[in-house]
């Protein structure tokens, strides 16, 4: 992990309206500001959000402009399969993808992907609207190898903005914990 | 000091409207602009002083109750998207004459792309129209910061000052530090002045002369002259950006070494340019490129054009965003670097669509059934998706349904034949400009059918109350406008009401209003469900949802994907077969009258 100093990573975010792209958005950013970081993330609002395709740029560190340009992303989440082809280009070589996808996928070899079946074990903890939370845990345990593309933060840091974000929403945060959770461990006990 | 908070630019704008004692703050929600005014009034309980906060019928409205707030010496603001201010614009020209007390910020919010506008319109040229000084902030801190600098402003010179934020300032967010929100004390008081507040003609020719020594001084104004971000550069030619294209272009700068290379300058307040700056920089450069969003409003107050580079020499696009890799590239080019253009992919995104189970939908539907060769008028909100079910033939601007659809039949009145007319209008657009010329209609003996698509809410832009919901925006009870009393107040002799989940008897109901409509003048139906996603309502749904599926009789012959088009359900090319996604799947049951074969089927619970 590089130190915080000099910390600047720019994660893509993408779906489409209604999968809760603007709340991992929102988490990932929480965390970057409880660790004094700095950060900007850019989202869709509007009509696209009527299930439309939906992207969010995350910026963390010292960034000027809300925009990641092509080539420059270190990571991206995709809660759509068909993301890695429509927002790939946002990627630079060597750079990760956590991608949500019901069949297993054939992938670039200059990116490291990871897939997961998301919509399929949110049936199975009975929360079938919690594929962007699986999506985010799994990210968390799969992207955590030390290396130059390495997340910002990790599982305990997004549990802890869950719980300021959800204080008050008892069985919203059981509920958002356990999808955290259930991704991450599919990652560690595959 | 407090700790940064991360807030969406809007946010940011609200909370500078805060920290800046603004007492007074309307809108009508539009994107990227909505939730400034939410998140003001969420404030609502916390500052220390009364406040007045409301979403307007429409921004025309909006404008003049939050000018003439500040005419009594409040700070106050009004906030709306860029086609709003064409609304608003006939109050905007004239308090730019009038000019203000209390300090009065007007904000319109850009919308490059255009992501969610009918244009790309710079609210700059409006200013600049208006003779308004504008200030044109480059992320959420800047804007929170500009707001300030407005206020301040706006009282030095009694003048509206427009704050211009596009999508990306909007809709980012960032660690924003919040300053301090101090009590303004400031006591109301309208200082009657007939000569000033109402006047003729020929006094606004000696206003106008006053507006342009106060425009004159503006652009002396030490506090929002243009800033040189990187003092140590100092090659001859220079770079001079403004609002997020400034955010894009420092940190390209920087990327590309040229950081300590190529002077850059940062105009904040884009009209009117200050004069010092101007001569300042055809003094010491000998070329410039000018990169700004959307229109070239400063390239166009740099009369010397015989260094300038920007829109107008086509070295800037004129039209579009401009997305960093464009700037990227135009920087390069401008510095002599060659940078290699990234090959994009071409693969369209998914289009947006009504929600399952939006009653829209439904109403949508039974349109096409009574009207199946009619023109479909129709206008701005979450129902122009109506488009993908081929029931929506037009969108020019709010309230417009109405008045198009008197325009083609006038057009058409004097054929042998005349066709079928039904224009669609959301409930919220109906009282924002669709009175009139729902008035107009009547007079003119139109006929068509005017379908109000009543969903108790402004839903596109997030579930704002309308008239008829008697909710304000702080969440207290007002008093509420009938539609029907509307209608029928403005001499439609019929008008009524149906519930679009009832397909049947609601497409009957259309089908009897276009046979009326035929013969008889304007006959308005009011298709009313409330919006699915509402978070704000109240009222209990009045409908219990459905579990359906499709039988062994499906075919797939696809007749629901093509003329119903809910997310929902779901084609098997392969196996010939439809089916219902029971993620996305809400229960509204429609569907069961929409099948041809009759093969979907609510499933009735075994005992």
């Amino acid at each position: 992990m590089p130190d915080e100093g000099s910390m600047r990573q720019q994660i893509v975010i993408s779906g489409v309206g209604g999968q809760g792209v603007l709340f991992v958005t929102r988490l990932l950013a929480e965390a970057a500001i409880t660790k004094g970081l700095p950060v900007f993330t850019s989202e869709t609002h509007g009509m696209a959000q009527r299930g439309g395709t939906v992207l969010s740029h995350l910026k963390v560190g010292n960034f000027s402009s809300p925009l990641i340009r092509p080539g420059n992303a270190n990571g991206l989440l995709a809660l759509k399969a068909d993301s890695l082809a429509r927002h790939g280009y946002f990627l630079k070589p060597g750079a990760w993808a956590a991608i949500n996808s019901r069949e297993g996928m054939v992938v670039e070899p200059e990116f490291s992907a990871y897939t997961i079946n998301g919509d399929l074990l949110a049936q199975h903890i009975h929360n079938p609207k919690s594929v962007n939370l699986i999506l985010l845990g799994f990210a968390l345990a799969a992207i955590s190898e030390a290396t130059e593309n390495s997340l910002f933060c990790n599982l305990e840091d997004i549990k802890t903005v869950l719980q300021q974000r959800l204080a008050k929403k008892k069985q919203m945060l059981d509920d958002a914990l356990k999808a955290v959770e259930a991704g991450f461990n599919t990652f560690s006990t595959p | 000091m407090s700790k940064p908070k991360l807030m969406l630019g809007n946010e940011a704008i609200a909370q500078g409207l805060m920290e800046s004692g603004c007492v007074m703050a309307t809108s009508y929600p539009g994107t990227p602009a909505s939730e400034i005014l939410a998140t003001f009034a969420a404030f609502e309980k916390k500052g220390p002083e009364k406040r007045h906060i409301q979403w307007a019928v429409n921004e025309k409205i909006a404008f003049e109750i939050a000018y003439s707030g500040s005419i009594t010496g409040l700070r106050t603001a009004v906030s709306m998207k860029q086609v709003g201010l064409n609304v608003a614009s006939d109050p905007l020209m004239s308090a730019a004459y009038l000019g203000v007390k209390g300090g009065f910020v007007v904000i319109s919010a850009d919308d490059p792309g255009p992501h969610s506008s009918q244009t790309e319109q710079d609210s700059r040229l409006m200013a600049m129209m208006a003779k308004i000084p504008v200030l044109d902030p480059d992320s959420p801190q800047q804007a929170k910061e500009m707001i300030a600098m407005a206020f301040e402003l706006s009282e030095a010179f009694e003048i509206p000052v427009m704050l211009r934020p596009t999508t990306r300032v909007c809709h980012a967010r960032q660690d924003v530090q919040p300053g301090e929100i101090l009590p303004l004390k400031r006591e109301v008081d309208f200082q009657k002045d007939p000569a000033r507040w109402a006047a003729t003609p020929k006094f606004r020719l000696h206003l106008h002369q006053e507006l342009e020594k106060k425009l004159n001084a503006i652009s002396r104004y030490k506090k929002t002259a243009p800033i040189k971000l990187n003092a140590e550069a100092t090659a001859s030619r220079a770079l001079i950006v403004s609002g997020v294209a400034a955010a894009h272009a420092k940190e390209i700068l920087k990327d590309l070494n040229l950081w300590n290379v190529i002077p850059m300058y940062q105009v904040l307040q884009p009209f009117p340019l200050h004069q010092d700056f101007v001569s300042h920089i055809f003094k010491t450069y000998s070329e410039i490129l000018v990169i700004e969003e959307t229109t070239g409003v400063i390239e166009m107050q740099l009369a010397d054009r015989h260094c300038i580079k920007g829109k107008l020499t086509g070295s800037v696009p004129s039209v579009g965003e401009l997305l960093p890799e464009t700037i990227e590239q135009i920087i390069g080019e401008f510095a002599g670097i060659g940078i290699e253009p990234i090959d994009l992919p071409s693969e369209p995104g998914i289009r947006p669509t009504l929600c399952a189970g939006c009653p829209h939908r439904a109403a949508f539907f039974a349109v096409k059934k009574a009207a199946p060769k009619g023109i479909y008028p129709s206008d701005i909100g979450c129902y122009t998706l109506g488009l993908n079910l081929g029931a929506v033939d037009t969108v020019l601007c709010m309230g417009a349904a109405v008045s198009q659809a008197a325009g083609f039949y006038h057009a058409y009145k004097h054929e042998e034949k005349q066709p079928d007319i039904v224009a669609t209008i959301g409930d919220s657009t109906f009282f924002h400009a669709g009175v009139p010329a729902l008035i107009d209609a009547v007079v003119q003996d139109v006929r068509f059918v005017l379908l109000i698509l009543d969903n108790r809410t402004t839903a596109m832009t997030g579930n704002q109350p309308t008239p008829a919901v008697g909710m304000g925006a702080c969440g207290e009870s007002l008093n509420s406008v009938n539609i029907e009393g509307v209608v029928e107040g403005c001499g439609v002799k019929f008008c009524r009401v149906g519930d679009p989940y009832q397909l049947k008897e609601f497409t009957a109901l259309l089908k009897e209003a276009v046979k009326y409509s035929r013969v008889n003048g304007p006959a308005v139906v009011i298709s009313r469900h409330p919006c699915l996603i509402d978070r704000f309502r109240k009222e209990k749904p009045g409908w219990q949802p459905l579990k359906v599926e499709v039988s062994d009789a499906c075919d797939g012959c696809a007749f629901c994907i093509d003329h119903f088009e809910c997310p929902a359900l779901i084609l098997d090319k392969t196996e010939k077969r439809v089916s219902i996604d029971p993620i996305l799947c809400n229960g509204c049951g429609v569907c069961i009258s929409v099948c041809p074969k009759k093969s979907i089927k609510e499933v009735k619970n075994a005992g």
